[in-house]
């Protein structure tokens, strides 16, 4: 079989989303990661975002991260255009529809809506890079200098000023509510699709993929959030 | 003159001698013969596939919409093989000996050792494709013991072995098709035989999805169309399994053998009314583990579970201490219908009697697993509780299916059951080679007369079918082929498919243009009653005379009122039904001739008139030691032509299992 | 034993052929006991339909116990109706109450086309099979049955992927119309014996291969397949058939 007859197939397909969803996963576990660090404060007296700001500007000084930046887009594109092409494609298969629709009969409404939530995702993501990554990487971030006479861009003061306008709170936390959904089912499949069959491991990774899911995405809706509450300062 | 053409020698030595001594047809004149099978069962499946790997060129035609829906699919039980894996004495003589003797004597002994010998090399097919058979936990075959036998011979896959032995056949088929050695026909039904020269030389099949009639050629034809047990409207049998590609050839001139051989099984879910449209067999196993009872006292409405234990009848138990709830299907089904009929049967109607799994749940299942558990004196709640999960693992989708029919739930309340046909022992008459007494058309399953005689042992069916399919067809269709080599394939403008077709066409337009007021069904229905009260578990003179007088009258009803909707070039299920009730119906009245001709009672076939004084059945050797051969000679005529049995080996005796 | 009796609307699919555009027709049916299976509900409605001389609704069925797959119809938002696990033909009226409204469709999908009013052409399905769903060997002397031991576990689970009766549900239930529940179970089938194994990566390939030509979509994970399944296939035969193609697929051959 040819590399082309190989991704071309239905299975291939699939197999391109699963791979590039979990690289996805891998991005999201870094991105939360490093986001956890606004909370410093907590172990941190008077940290107030330097070492979140430290901790950005390492990721997008080094080499390493760069490189990957390029394959984390790469990975996005495919992803999405690869999703809407299998959504069109699968949908075009049914030729006359039912009267009376399944429903979310047999299966929850989330593993059916994919392209849906995923387009919610996507809507998300444009606002999320326009707000930070744009002007984090082309400049238009202020500066800010820390007593060992080092300046970093203030990507958490950046942080403080977005999430004070609600519109965009709740933009956020409804992509946060979307990503999770997506993932719940995204992280199980994408197992499935790469050929996990074991009854034992798929019960471990559902599980795994339900606690993970609801994590990054109660980490990443709760910045926002205690930005907004002002608990976060 | 009826020639079994059986070989000399001995009998273990005689398929060994025909596979030495048959003619053979060399691989590139192969490619240039052509076969047609029509029926995709065990049987028309193997055939089929076995025929297209020799290198034959292989049409293949069934009416359902795929080659895997053929009824062999719903056998349940199992596939006897004379492995002897148990060590348990089994052997190729004892697997021939049972099957003669639970056939009463009534089969070709050359032809059932054959199947013996057979057996074995199923097996070793059906797993090397891929069937999974049940397995012990050393990774070797299990087997179960079946009704009438002494050993365990018995391979299967959980209920569902005739599933998973079909679809075996039916992969082999499709790789066939794939390589194009076979050319596959699905929705379209036989209509006729088309005879050249004194040979079968194709079919005329109408294509069931645009209605169109269509001419095939072939050097020989295959007729592996299954049994015709739907001529009683109530069985077993699948909804469209019928008897019109078999019944068109015996109008032709292939002889038709053993008509009245009946099989019914005993253990049925009950007809619970009129709008019945079949039977639900549960496999015969369950009698390892059910004890039948009916109330001793008459018409008790009690429910079964308030009738105390020294209230009920036992009636197996009481007439075969031998044999109890393992007597053969015929004993069983008799002694059901003769407790009903007395007036002691339970249900609604009142034809049903119990199948109670209580007893051995608890004492058997339960009181071994409180042991296996460590449990001392263990509570009647506690041997329930276990015995119920042994059961369910044992029958779980059998009483899921009884649960879903009748609503019931079996590990609670007995099951009902009552007989219903389920296999049909006769069928087209075949010669050792199972080419029927038409030159060039063979019947190979249930649709041929078989090696059951008159009556079948369970987890024989399946075998049979497939050792015809794979084992023996394949050597014995060259034996004929080897002499029409020459012949090139005949163009289907050949008047005598022309003619054929015609005929075919004119019943189908005479039919269609009745408009009468009946449906098919009703007289389907109609013809069902007929043959299960008069030509059913039981038969006496004066009834089969009755029912050869009801049948004619209803014959001519049907073709004077029948109303068959739609038009003929168009899919239409009911024109389809209406050609088969016609067939059905003339095949009811040779069934019932050939039940009167037969005054003894033998296996499936009990006559009222011949029975001991317990009420056994009582074969009458002396004067019916042979098999019933009927030729068509034109409309409600037939000549009789009998074919003596002879048995060298197995020496008929009377079954006893008292 | 009471007999319970109940009057329905049935709004049932009628189409005349492959050409005809169809729509839906409505039928009162009454006086249907609830012991009826809902393939008996159906005959006794043509039956009144041939005496009054219309044309009775066509539907695939045949064994009418479960097992050989024909009958196929999709009822009130479910293929073979509200039972788990269960055929049309095993499904009867006690699922249903006095004065119900039953919506009847076709299998939908562009692979399984409707032939007339609620039987479709699952043709596909056997091509899918010719493609490679066997074990290549020739009827003749394989070696014996027991000379290969295969693991009892691996069996069962084998049965369990072969106890597929091939009726199309899992396309009819998927919003994808994917058939990888049938393509998977027979690969799994196959696959997990020992006989299968020296075909494993050309059976896989061809498979799918032909699998995608025939149209159908591509297997999302949502599950609805297995639910809908009256034998239970599970959808593990769907990951062991995603590993056994990729594997295939990035081998050397």
């Amino acid at each position: 079989m040819k590399w082309s007859e190989l991704f071309t197939s239905s299975i291939g397909k699939k197999w391109v989303m699963a791979i590039s969803g979990l690289c996805l996963i891998g991005f999201l576990l870094v991105h939360v990661t490093l986001n956890t660090l606004i909370w410093a404060n907590i172990f941190v007296p008077e940290d107030n975002g330097e070492i979140f700001n430290r901790a950005a500007h390492w990721l997008g000084s080094n080499l390493i991260p760069r490189i990957l930046e390029v394959g984390l887009f790469l990975f996005f594109i495919i992803h999405i255009i690869q999703g809407y092409v299998l959504e069109l494609q699968n949908r075009s298969k049914r030729g006359k529809g039912y009267k009376v629709p399944m429903g979310s009969e047999g299966s929850n409404w989330y593993r059916k809506s994919m392209g849906l939530l995923g387009t919610l995702i996507f809507i998300f993501l444009v606002v999320h890079i326009s707000n930070f990554w744009i002007s984090s990487r082309f400049g238009g971030l202020k500066e800010i200098t820390y007593p060992d006479g080092e300046t970093f861009h203030n990507l958490y003061g950046e942080m403080i000023t977005v999430f004070q306008e609600l519109w965009i709170v709740i933009l956020y936390v409804l992509g946060c509510v979307s990503l999770a959904w997506h993932l719940i089912h995204g992280f199980q499949s994408a197992f499935r699709t790469i050929g996990v069959s074991n009854k034992k491991y798929l019960a471990l990774l559902n599980a795994t993929g339900i606690g993970f899911s609801l994590l990054v995405s109660i980490l990443f809706a709760a910045m926002p959030l205690s930005i907004y509450l002002g608990w976060v300062k | 003159m009826l020639e079994a053409k059986t070989p000399t020698g001995p009998l273990d030595q005689k398929w060994t001698y025909y596979k030495g001594h048959c003619r053979l047809v060399n691989p590139a004149n192969k490619r240039k013969l052509e076969v047609i099978v029509v029926g995709t069962g065990l049987a028309g499946a193997s055939a089929a596939a076995s025929l297209a790997e020799l290198g034959y060129t292989v049409k293949a035609f069934c009416f359902q919409d795929s080659p895997r829906r053929a009824h062999s699919i719903a056998a349940q039980g199992g596939i006897n093989a004379a492995k002897n894996y148990q060590n348990d004495g089994d052997s190729v003589f004892r697997l021939f000996y049972d099957t003669i003797k639970g056939g009463d004597y009534r089969a070709r002994e050359s032809n059932v050792h054959r199947l013996a010998e057979i057996s074995t090399s199923i097996i070793d097919q059906c797993v090397a494709q891929g069937v999974p058979f049940a397995r012990e936990y050393g990774g070797l075959l299990n087997n179960r013991s079946f009704g009438g036998t002494q050993v365990k011979r018995t391979f299967y896959a959980a209920g569902q072995t005739g599933q998973q032995l079909l679809i075996g056949a039916y992969q082999a088929l499709e790789r066939q098709v794939n390589l194009g050695n076979v050319k596959m026909y699905s929705r379209h039904e036989m209509l006729d035989v088309v005879m050249i020269d004194g040979k079968a030389r194709g079919i005329i099949c109408r294509n069931l999805v645009n209605g169109e009639l269509e001419r095939h050629f072939g050097h020989a034809v295959l007729l592996c169309t299954g049994g015709y047990g739907n001529v009683f409207y109530l069985s077993t049998n699948a909804m469209g399994s019928n008897v019109t590609a078999a019944w068109k050839a015996h109008k032709k001139g292939a002889q038709f053998g053993n008509p009245c051989f009946t099989q019914i099984h005993p253990t049925c879910i009950p007809v619970s009314g009129d709008h019945q449209s079949k039977l639900t067999l549960m496999s015969e196993s369950l009698r390892n583990d059910g004890r039948i009872w009916v109330p001793k006292q008459k018409g008790d409405k009690r429910k079964a579970n308030d009738i105390p234990e020294e209230e009920r009848d036992y009636y197996l138990e009481r007439r075969y201490p031998a044999f109890g709830n393992l007597v053969p299907r015929d004993v069983a089904s008799r002694a059901a219908k003769e407790r009903c009929d007395a007036g002691y049967g339970v249900g609604t109607t009142g034809q049903a009697v119990y199948l109670d799994f209580k007893f051995n749940l608890i004492n058997k299942y339960g009181r071994a697993e409180a042991s296996k558990h460590g449990i001392d004196n263990p509570d009647n709640d506690t041997l329930v509780r276990l015995g119920k999960e042994v059961v369910k693992e044992e029958y779980g989708n059998l009483f899921d299916m009884y649960e879903k029919i009748t609503g019931e739930n079996p590990y609670e309340v007995p099951m009902r059951i009552y007989p219903a046909v389920h296999y049909t022992m006769g069928g087209l008459w075949v010669d050792y080679e199972l080419m029927t007494t038409m030159k060039g058309l063979y019947a190979l399953g249930e649709a041929n007369f078989s090696d059951h005689g008159a009556n079948r042992l369970g987890a024989s069916a399946l075998m049979q079918g497939l050792a015809d399919g794979y084992f023996v067809i394949p050597y014995t269709i060259g034996n004929y082929l080897a002499d029409e080599i020459a012949v090139k394939p005949i163009d289907t403008e050949h008047p005598a498919f022309v003619e054929a077709e015609k005929q075919v066409s004119d019943r189908i337009n005479t039919l269609m243009n009745i408009k009468g007021s009946q449906t098919v069904e009703s007289f389907h229905k109609r013809l069902g009653k007929i043959m299960w009260e008069k030509c059913g578990m039981a038969r006496n003179e004066q009834g089969l005379k009755e029912a050869i007088e009801e049948i004619r009258a209803l014959k001519k009803e049907f073709w004077s009122d029948v109303r068959v909707p739609g038009i003929v070039k168009e899919m239409n299920p009911e024109l389809d039904k209406a050609g088969r009730v016609a067939d059905f119906i003339e095949l009811g009245e040779l069934m019932c001739l050939d039940a009167l001709d037969r005054k003894e009672s033998c296996g499936g076939h009990f006559r009222e008139e011949s029975q001991t004084e317990e009420g056994e059945a009582l074969r009458d050797d002396e004067n019916f030691t042979y098999v019933s051969s009927w030729e068509f000679k034109g409309e409600s005529q037939w000549q009789l032509n009998k074919e003596p049995l002879q048995f060298e080996v197995a020496k008929p005796s009377q079954r006893s299992y008292k | 034993m009471e007999q319970n009796t109940m009057n329905l609307t049935l709004k049932v699919w009628r189409q005349k052929n492959s050409g005809d555009p169809g729509g839906f027709a409505t039928y009162p049916v009454k006086n249907i006991s609830a012991e009826m299976s809902f393939l008996e509900m159906f005959d006794v409605l043509n039956e009144e339909l041939i005496r009054e001389g219309k044309d009775p609704i066509a539907f695939d069925h045949d064994c009418r116990e479960g097992i050989c797959g024909m009958c196929s119809m999709y009822i009130n938002g479910r293929p073979h109706g509200p039972w788990e696990k269960n055929t049309v033909c095993q499904l009867h009226m006690r699922a249903y109450k006095d004065g119900d409204t039953i919506v009847v469709e076709p299998w939908r999908a562009k692979s399984f086309p409707v032939l007339k009013d609620l039987v479709v052409d699952r043709g596909a399905f056997d091509r899918i099979i010719q493609a490679g769903g066997y074990i290549s060997v020739n009827t003749g002397s394989p070696v014996d049955a027991n000379a290969v031991p295969v693991e009892k576990e691996k069996a069962d689970a084998a049965f369990a992927a072969a106890a597929c009766i091939g009726c199309g549900a899992c396309v009819a239930a998927c919003k994808n119309s994917s058939a990888l529940l049938f393509v998977s179970a027979k690969v799994s089938h196959l696959a997990l014996l020992p006989q299968g194994a020296p075909e494993r990566r050309s059976r896989a390939l061809n498979m799918v291969a032909q699998m995608d030509k025939e149209g159908f979509g591509a297997c999302t994970n949502t599950g609805a397949c297995e639910a809908v399944c009256p034998k239970g296939i599970s959808i593990e035969n769907i990951a062991r058939l995603n590993r056994e193609f990729i594997g295939a697929g990035m081998s050397g051959e």
